[in-house]
Order: C-alpha cells, then sequence, then structure tokens
C-alpha cells in the first residue's frame, strides 16, 4: 500500500469514527434538552394563587399574610364569576323545558371548566377528592383551560372518505342572547387577577411527598424509596462482591470448578433485569419469604443479585491490577496472606472497586424491571427507616413508568414526570460524579 | 565447620549435579566475628517449574555474616534459588521443591514449618524498589506492626534505627509522613532496604538490588551492603560482576541450573577452577 493510499484511509477513518461521536452526542443532545427543560419546569414555574394556597394549607408553607391580602385583591374578580352564574341559573328558571334541559348541559362543562381553574363553585357540594378542592395550580396549565372554556372542540366527520377534522366553535355563540355571554370575555380579559400567577421557585417538588396521587406536591417518596433500594442493594452487594472477587483473585486455584464459577458470573452479568425481578418474586417472596409481600428488603435483594456480576468483575479488575511487587512486599515481610489482602492489596485496590461500587449503584438506582414484582408500587406513602423490612415503596424509576402510561390524568402531570426523569438522572449522574472525584483522590494519596 | 584445606583449582568441564561440598579459606578481606558457620545448607536441592528442573540438585552452605554473591547468566536458576531461601516461590503455584534446605537446623521446605515466620528471619529485598503506597514510617513500621508493635515510641525508634541502618535517615527525618513513592529510586530501594532491617532478619536477600539504578545510587546500596557485612548473612544475586567482585566474600556461579562453582570471591574472579566460569567471567558470554 503506498503512502497516498494509507493517509486517505487514515483520514477516512478519521471521518467515520468523529461522524459517529458526533452524532451519538447529537442524540444525546435530543434526550437531554427536553428531559431537562421538562424537569426544570417541574420546579420552577408560573404558579397561580391556587398554588400558594395549596402550599400554605397542606405542606404550611409560605406567608399567610400575603396570601391572604392575594386572596383579597382576587375575590372581587371570582364573586364576578359566580355572580354571573348565579344570574344565569335563575335565568334558566324562567326557560321552557327543552331549551332549560339544553342549556343546564352547557352550563355545567361551564361549571366544570370554572371549578377547575378557579376551585369549588360556592354553593356546589363540597368535592372529596383533593385535586377538585383546588383550582388550577400552574399558569400554562390555566391558559389551556382558558382556552376550552372559550372553545366547543368539534369534529368535522362530514366526509366518510377522510379521518374526522377537529375544529373548534366559540363557546360564547352557545350561549348568544343569555345573561351568560358576557362571562366569556370577562372570564379571559380577568383571567390573571382571578389567579395572580407568578414565577415560582418550588423546591417542595424533590422534598415534599406527593399529594392525591402526584396531582400535586412533590416527589419526595419517589427520591427516597429510590435511595433505599440502590443503597440496600449495595449494603448486601458490595462486600460479598469484594469478598467473591478476592476468592477469585487470590484464593481460587485455576480448575473446572472456579472456570465454572467464572462462567456462571459473567453469565449472570448478562441475564436480562427483568428475569431477576421475577426471580426476586419467586424466590426472596413466595420461597424464602423475606417479607409478606412486596417490600424494600425483597427489592434491595433482588437489585443486589442483578449487580453483583459487575461488582464482582470490577473489583477483581482492580485487584488484578495491583502490582504484584507490593503483595512480594509484604508476604516477604512475614505478613500473613489474608493481612497482605487487607493491609496492602485492598487499599491499593480500593479507587477501583469503589469505582465499580458506585457506577453499579447508580445501575441499581436507575433499575425498573426488578423492583416491579418485588419492591414498588406506583401511589404509596413516604416510608421510614424502620419499614424497609415490610412495606414497598414508591421508586422514581417505577413511577416514571407508570405515570407515564397508567396513570388516569396522565397528561395533566406531564410536569412531574420530566421532574421525575429530571431526578433520576440527576441521582445517577451525581453518583458518578462522586466516583470520579473518589477514585481521583484516593488514587492520589495513594501516588504520593 | 572447619575451614582448611584450599580449593583445588584445577580446570575441569563443568561439574554437573552433585558437586561436593567445598571448604573454604577464611576470606581475605576483614573476618567477621562469629562468623563463617553454615547459616544455610542445600542438600541435594532442586528447585522445579511444572517438569522442568530450574535448579538442580544444589549441594552448597551459606555462611553466616558474610557476604554471598550470586552470578550466572539469565535464566541460571540464580534468582529461583535466592527465592526459594525465604519460600516467596510459594506464590508460583506450579513451583516445587526437592532435596533439603536447612535454615538453623531446620528444614525452609519442612511439613511443620511456618513459612510466615520463617520470612521475618530471613527477608528479602527485590530488583524493582517496591515501596507500599504508604507513607515512609508506615512502609518501614509495616513489618514491626505484623508483629504486633503498636506503641508509638517503640515504632518510632525501629523506624529511627532503621533508616540510619540503611543510610536513609538524614534525607527523609523531615518527611516521614510523605507518601514513599515521593522518594527517587535509590532511595526507595534503600527504604526497602530498611524496611527489611526493621523486621530484624538474621538473612538478608538482595535480589538484583541496583540494576534499576543509577551509577550514584548503586555505589549507596553497595556501601550499605559493605555497613551490613558482619552483621547479617547477605545473599545478593546480580548481574553485575564487577559489583559482585565488589561486594562479595564467596562467589556462586550458576549456569543452566547448575552450581557449577562456588569460592571466595577473589578466588573466583581471579583463578576460576571450571572453563565455563572463566568464560563468563571473562565476557565470552553473558
Amino acid at each position: 500500500m503506498n503512502i497516498g493510499t494509507r493517509k486517505i484511509l487514515d483520514r477516512s477513518f478519521t471521518a467515520v469514527g468523529l461522524t459517529s461521536i458526533l452524532l451519538m452526542a447529537l442524540a444525546l443532545l435530543v434526550v437531554v434538552v427536553p428531559i431537562v427543560s421538562g424537569g426544570i419546569g417541574a420546579i420552577f414555574f408560573k404558579g397561580t394563587i391556587e398554588h400558594r394556597k395549596l402550599q400554605l394549607r397542606e405542606f404550611d408553607n409560605g406567608n399567610r399574610e400575603v396570601l391572604d391580602r392575594q386572596i383579597a385583591e382576587s375575590e372581587p374578580y371570582r364573586q364576578e364569576v359566580f355572580r354571573m352564574l348565579d344570574a344565569f341559573a335563575a335565568e334558566l328558571e324562567t326557560f321552557e323545558p327543552t331549551r332549560k334541559r339544553e342549556y343546564s348541559s352547557k352550563v355545567s362543562s361551564v361549571k366544570d371548566i370554572v371549578s377547575h381553574l378557579l376551585g369549588p363553585i360556592p354553593g356546589e357540594p363540597e368535592p372529596i377528592l383533593l385535586r377538585f378542592q383546588y383550582g388550577t395550580t400552574r399558569w400554562e396549565k390555566a391558559e389551556e383551560s382558558l382556552h376550552d372554556l372559550m372553545f366547543v372542540t368539534k369534529w368535522d366527520t362530514s366526509n366518510p372518505e377522510e379521518m374526522g377534522k377537529q375544529y373548534f366553535v366559540p363557546r360564547v355563540d352557545e350561549f348568544a342572547g343569555t345573561s351568560l355571554a358576557a362571562l366569556f370575555p370577562y372570564i379571559e380579559e380577568n383571567l390573571e387577577k382571578m389567579l395572580l400567577p407568578e414565577q415560582t421557585f418550588y423546591w417542595g417538588f424533590l422534598t415534599e411527598r406527593s399529594l392525591d396521587a402526584h396531582i400535586f406536591g412533590g416527589v419526595w417518596a419517589e427520591i427516597q424509596g429510590t435511595l433505599f433500594l440502590a443503597i440496600g442493594a449495595m449494603l448486601f452487594a458490595f462486600p460479598m462482591g469484594v469478598i467473591a472477587a478476592i476468592y477469585f483473585t487470590e484464593y481460587a486455584r485455576e480448575n473446572v470448578f472456579t472456570s465454572i464459577l467464572r462462567s456462571a458470573n459473567s453469565t449472570l452479568a448478562g441475564v436480562p433485569s427483568i428475569v431477576f425481578g421475577l426471580f426476586g418474586l419467586a424466590f426472596f417472596i413466595n420461597t424464602i419469604k423475606v417479607s409478606d409481600s412486596k417490600s424494600v428488603l425483597a427489592g434491595s435483594l433482588t437489585l443486589a443479585i442483578m449487580i453483583l456480576p459487575t461488582i464482582i468483575r470490577a473489583a477483581e479488575e482492580a485487584i488484578l491490577s495491583v502490582p504484584k511487587t507490593y503483595k512480594e512486599a509484604s508476604i516477604g515481610l512475614g505478613s500473613t496472606k489474608w493481612r497482605t489482602i487487607v493491609t496492602v492489596i485492598l487499599p491499593a485496590a480500593l479507587p477501583g472497586i469503589i469505582t465499580g461500587g458506585i457506577i453499579s449503584l447508580g445501575r441499581a438506582a436507575g433499575e425498573t424491571a426488578p423492583i416491579i414484582f418485588t419492591a414498588a408500587v406506583s401511589v404509596g406513602a413516604t416510608i421510614g427507616l424502620g419499614d424497609v423490612l415490610t412495606s414497598p415503596t414508591p421508586a422514581l424509576s417505577w413511577n416514571i413508568y407508570n405515570l407515564a402510561s397508567e396513570h388516569e390524568a396522565a397528561n395533566e402531570i406531564r410536569h412531574v414526570q420530566y421532574g421525575m426523569v429530571l431526578a433520576l438522572i440527576s441521582i445517577v449522574l451525581l453518583l458518578n460524579l462522586s466516583a470520579i472525584l473518589l477514585r481521583a483522590r484516593i488514587s492520589k494519596k495513594l501516588k504520593g | 565447620m572447619q575451614m582448611t584445606a584450599e580449593a583445588k583449582s584445577s580446570k575441569q568441564s563443568a561439574s554437573k549435579s552433585g558437586a561436593s561440598r567445598e571448604i573454604f579459606l577464611p576470606p581475605e578481606r576483614d573476618r567477621v566475628k562469629d562468623g563463617g558457620k553454615p547459616h544455610l545448607s542445600a542438600k541435594n536441592f532442586s528447585i522445579f517449574y511444572g517438569d522442568f528442573e530450574a535448579v538442580k540438585k544444589i549441594e552448597a552452605d551459606i555462611l553466616s555474616k558474610y557476604v554471598t554473591a550470586i552470578i550466572g547468566p539469565s535464566g541460571c536458576g540464580k534468582s529461583t534459588f535466592l527465592r526459594a531461601i525465604n519460600r516467596m516461590n510459594d506464590l508460583i503455584p506450579s513451583c516445587y521443591t526437592s532435596g533439603s534446605l536447612m535454615f538453623d537446623g531446620e528444614d525452609v521446605y519442612g511439613k511443620y514449618t511456618d513459612e510466615v515466620q520463617l520470612r521475618r528471619k530471613i527477608g528479602m529485598v527485590f530488583q524493582k524498589p517496591n515501596p507500599f503506597p504508604k507513607s515512609i514510617f508506615d512502609n518501614i513500621a509495616y513489618g514491626p506492626r505484623l508483629q504486633g508493635v503498636k506503641e508509638k515510641k517503640v515504632l518510632d525508634e525501629i523506624v529511627e534505627k532503621s533508616l540510619r541502618k540503611a543510610a536513609l535517615w538524614d534525607e527523609v527525618k523531615d518527611r516521614l509522613d510523605k507518601n514513599a513513592l515521593g522518594l527517587s529510586g535509590g532511595q526507595q530501594q534503600r527504604l526497602c532496604v530498611a524496611r527489611t532491617l526493621a523486621v530484624e532478619p538474621e538473612i538478608l536477600l538482595l535480589d538484583e538490588p541496583t540494576s534499576a539504578l543509577d551509577p550514584k545510587s548503586t555505589a549507596k546500596i553497595e556501601d550499605l551492603i559493605e555497613e551490613l557485612r558482619g552483621s547479617y548473612t547477605i545473599a545478593i544475586v546480580t548481574h553485575n560482576m564487577q559489583q559482585a567482585s565488589r561486594v562479595s566474600d564467596y562467589t556462586m556461579f550458576f549456569y543452566e541450573g547448575d552450581l557449577v562453582e562456588y569460592a571466595p570471591t577473589k578466588q573466583l574472579f581471579t583463578n576460576p577452577r571450571d572453563q565455563v566460569t572463566e568464560d563468563y567471567i571473562t565476557g565470552r558470554f553473558s
């Protein structure tokens, strides 16, 4: 091959490599940017007066005086809306029966939207579910509801050859000629004065429990559950993994038995996580009954089994990378094998072992499948440390899936889903970052 | 053992296995008090790696408090023999021995020999400086701590004494808490000597201790060996024949696993009995 061809080949390979890396970075960006912006939206948003009411009443956060002043400020505009609704109700009584029936169904959907916006309408029965006791807490949701109030969504199905087409009709037209017609321009004009939106930092999203199945409140229960599960898994897997690695590297003789053990370990690392989940259910819960049903303990054990091979491999690599001369020096000074392992080999292998451990911790925090059957519940109380042996827990990974697919108001709480994803990614990134820092620090200490 | 009859100097072809025991004249350098007793005696001692016989039926005594150099071309078994003395070869699974190697009347490879205790009496310094990634103090204190010394004061004393013996004290006394890997190569090697001395061994095995060092550091290590001569039984493996002739009282020449010649250093270098020895020391092969 002559120099010319070689150079062309080198350059084209560089180009191909660079392109693939750039594509990967781009793909990452496409995923990360919406997650981060959506997730930040869960914490930093335009909150309405309803958000502040909720915070004060349910969590005792905020300034009561300021809130009372704002309530007093917004009340006249709200009263005007309620007055118009009352007036129309009186007017309705004067209508003939068919017209009355027609209008009362129309007005009830107006009332639904109004109570969704502003909270319960005075005179209506007190709602039981918390989600109906407050109006819209986020301004962008209020704007969506306002659109629903102003326009009726209709479908044009006149052409049977095509799909139906969505179109909007101004709702005010339905009430033309009645006293309620004035309500729509009034709300459109004065919604801001009724809800008083202001920029809100809601740190409570990360530290408060959720209310009424994540309609309101934060995700602390999930964050805590994730931490419990991941740390619990480490408590089992880390010591076991390091001991197994010591056995493999220092004690095991090369024979059929150890090579079977080694390949079993490698195979275990490649088993799909859902299989571990089923195994955890079948073994930990049904067979040896570590708990009556799902529990943090059972989930931790399942996750531990799942991350064990990774920890063993990482620890093995780390131990093998300790220079043989350290061992010789220690043995030569009259140290026993065990003492050499504890005082010389493990400290020197520590950066590698810890890196492997923390990366596994990150993986345990992010896994969904193993905890579906063993530990996770979609909506649950924030459990205490004393309950981990018996209670299941919500956890970020599982609840992200659950809120996105199975929640009855999945569309209403997109911000919560994004917030959870961001929280999970942050936890995993923080863990990995701390692994890098810890490793750097210990390596520096070892190098002197 | 008595030091009588002068070793024969007739040049013969390599005397293969089973060379009869030599009886040496005392070294021509200053004699050592209480020295010259056989500290280690190998009888029909062989070392195998699997099927390969790396060291073949050695018959030799290493005399106490003198310096014995072990020379020979690469792969001749000299390091293997040295490492067999304090059972470092145990770390190699396929390695085993036959015959006997007696240390102070005890078989090194005996069924009931505690190799851990043995290694405390027979210390070793390796080819490449291998300090632990710990502080200088912790490196020296490692051995004493193994033996259960915990008192800071006692440890301080041992550390200072060992570093002084290894001629390193003045260079490091202000930074005992610094990581030993920050020292220069030569300092690291002297630290390793000090670390071995801190265990108070009877025998000091040096496995090519200067092969990774510059000439200046090498000179310091050689001075150190000179200092220690008379206090410890020293066996040093070296590639450097000048070094062997400078520092040792006796020299063993290994070739292809055989102990070809074993004689007082001066005699071996000026008047080798064996043709192979002569070829080696005159540089015909290496």
